[in-house]
């Protein structure tokens, strides 16, 4: 496959994607959607703005997807993320994963969603029904973290 | 109401490793002590100079007003605890005088700052991400907490600063803060003042994204620093711009690679401090 991972500007076509994975060798394919909410803790969203480092976050996606199919033995992995505006109920991230066996693609499947969203340099803007807007995990948790990390320290 | 600001330097040391008393070391043509009281100067109605009792006499001492430390062996927190039995509604500033690369724009900063409903105002160190505890302001509210803290046994003011509710602020200047406790440390402060401070600057590449981009109001700018890491280069940052996230939330990229905060930047780096993340 050509690239594993890529950024798309306009919405995904899924039927391309799964296309891609298909393989006479597999008898099982797993994907993951991930599509625009419309409330995420107690607010109503109206829609979101993705915003990625691309040239990093291509590198890590490309090592996630590496690191799954060495850990899980799948045949195929892929995996695509919107930037830009997003509206509700919009697909924000595909992931598909293709193997000769179920269990594998599903463990597969969920490992890279899983490290997606903790390891690449990609950003969620939500815009409220209020008017409001604020960037998911750095608004309200500007201040308090800093005093956590701190650890006992021996100096003279 | 902020309480009215009294300046402390820190002289009552043994300056055991420099060999050398170390308020009597000079920079120009002042002694560490009298930069340090002409630096606070400014900044506080009246200023002190805390010594032990052996010290009262001494010439270089004898000519300030002193606060004698009431407990021994305590290292500099002694020193902070007596002023604050002297003057108990002052807030006190308080430098210590081994600080060679000190410079009148840090200070401002870190009054400017005051934050006086917390316990103290504090920068953190551009070298470690741990709270500078020698040049700091500690309000009158600090006083009941760091007579608990000695009471249990305690004296090491960085680890009170560390668990107590304190503003910290990012350096405005990454060598500011540098102590010099031994004659190389004080040498290669010297030799920092001599060039200058001009001496390694270097061009690198700033990207920002998410809340940085707009809080920094631009994606991107290329620059002239003396930062030599990640985090100097962050501090300098978060001075002109109004950052929300201190280091400690970020990771940092360096050529689109995570990077480590003390790696050395080379000129032509490309820099990215990346927020917390939220793809998916």
């Amino acid at each position: 496959m050509d690239a594993p991972f890529r950024f798309s500007r306009t919405p995904l076509d899924v039927a391309a994607l799964r296309a891609a994975l298909a393989d006479p060798a597999c008898g099982g394919y797993a994907a993951f959607e991930g599509w625009v909410r419309d409330h995420n803790e107690g607010q109503r969203v109206h829609r979101l703005e993705y915003e990625a480092y691309e040239a990093l976050a291509v590198r890590e996606a490309e090592r996630i997807i590496a690191e799954a199919r060495t850990r899980f033995g799948v045949a195929h992995a892929a995996c695509a993320h919107r930037v830009g505006d997003l509206g509700v109920g919009e697909l924000a991230v595909w992931v598909g994963v293709s193997a000769a066996h179920r269990d594998e693609a599903f463990r597969a499947c969920r490992y890279i969603i899983d490290e997606i969203k903790h390891r690449l340099p990609i950003w969620k803007k939500e815009h409220y029904a209020g008017g409001d807007s604020g960037w998911v995990n750095c608004e309200r948790c500007a201040a308090p973290a800093a005093h956590a990390q701190h650890r006992e320290h021996e100096h003279s | 109401m902020s309480a009215p600001l009294y300046g402390l330097v820190l002289a009552g040391g043994r300056s055991k490793r420099m060999g050398a008393d170390k308020a009597a070391l000079r920079i120009g043509a002042r002694t560490q002590l009298e930069q340090a009281l002409a630096l606070l100067a400014p900044h506080v109605a009246r200023a002190f100079v805390s010594v032990r009792a052996e010290q009262r006499g001494e010439p270089l001492r004898a000519g300030f007003e002193q606060i004698e430390d009431t407990r021994e062996n305590l290292g500099p927190i002694a020193g902070i605890i007596a002023a604050q039995e002297r003057h108990p509604d002052r807030a006190w500033l308080v430098l210590a005088c081994d600080l060679p690369l000190l410079d009148a724009a840090t200070l401002e900063r870190l009054v400017h700052a005051r934050a006086p409903a917390r316990l103290a105002t504090a920068f953190r160190s551009s070298h470690d991400g741990l709270p500078e505890p020698l040049c700091a302001v500690y309000e009158p509210a600090s006083s009941a907490a760091l007579a608990a803290y000695v009471a249990a046994g305690r004296t090491c003011p960085r680890q009170f600063l560390m668990q107590s509710d304190v503003e910290l602020l990012e350096e405005p200047n990454p060598r500011a803060l540098d102590n010099a406790n031994t004659p190389e440390e004080y040498a290669s402060a010297m030799s920092a003042l001599a060039d200058g401070g001009a001496a390694a600057t270097r061009r690198v590449t700033v990207q920002y994204f998410a809340l940085l981009r707009e809080q920094a109001g631009r994606p991107n700018e290329t620059l002239e620093t003396r930062a030599r890491t990640p985090r100097e280069l962050y501090g300098e940052l978060a001075r002109r711009y109004p950052f929300t996230l201190d280091a400690a939330q970020l990771r940092v990229a360096i050529n689109s690679e995570f990077g480590d905060w003390s790696a050395a930047l080379r000129d032509g780096d490309a820099v990215v401090f990346i927020p917390p993340v939220a793809g998916g």
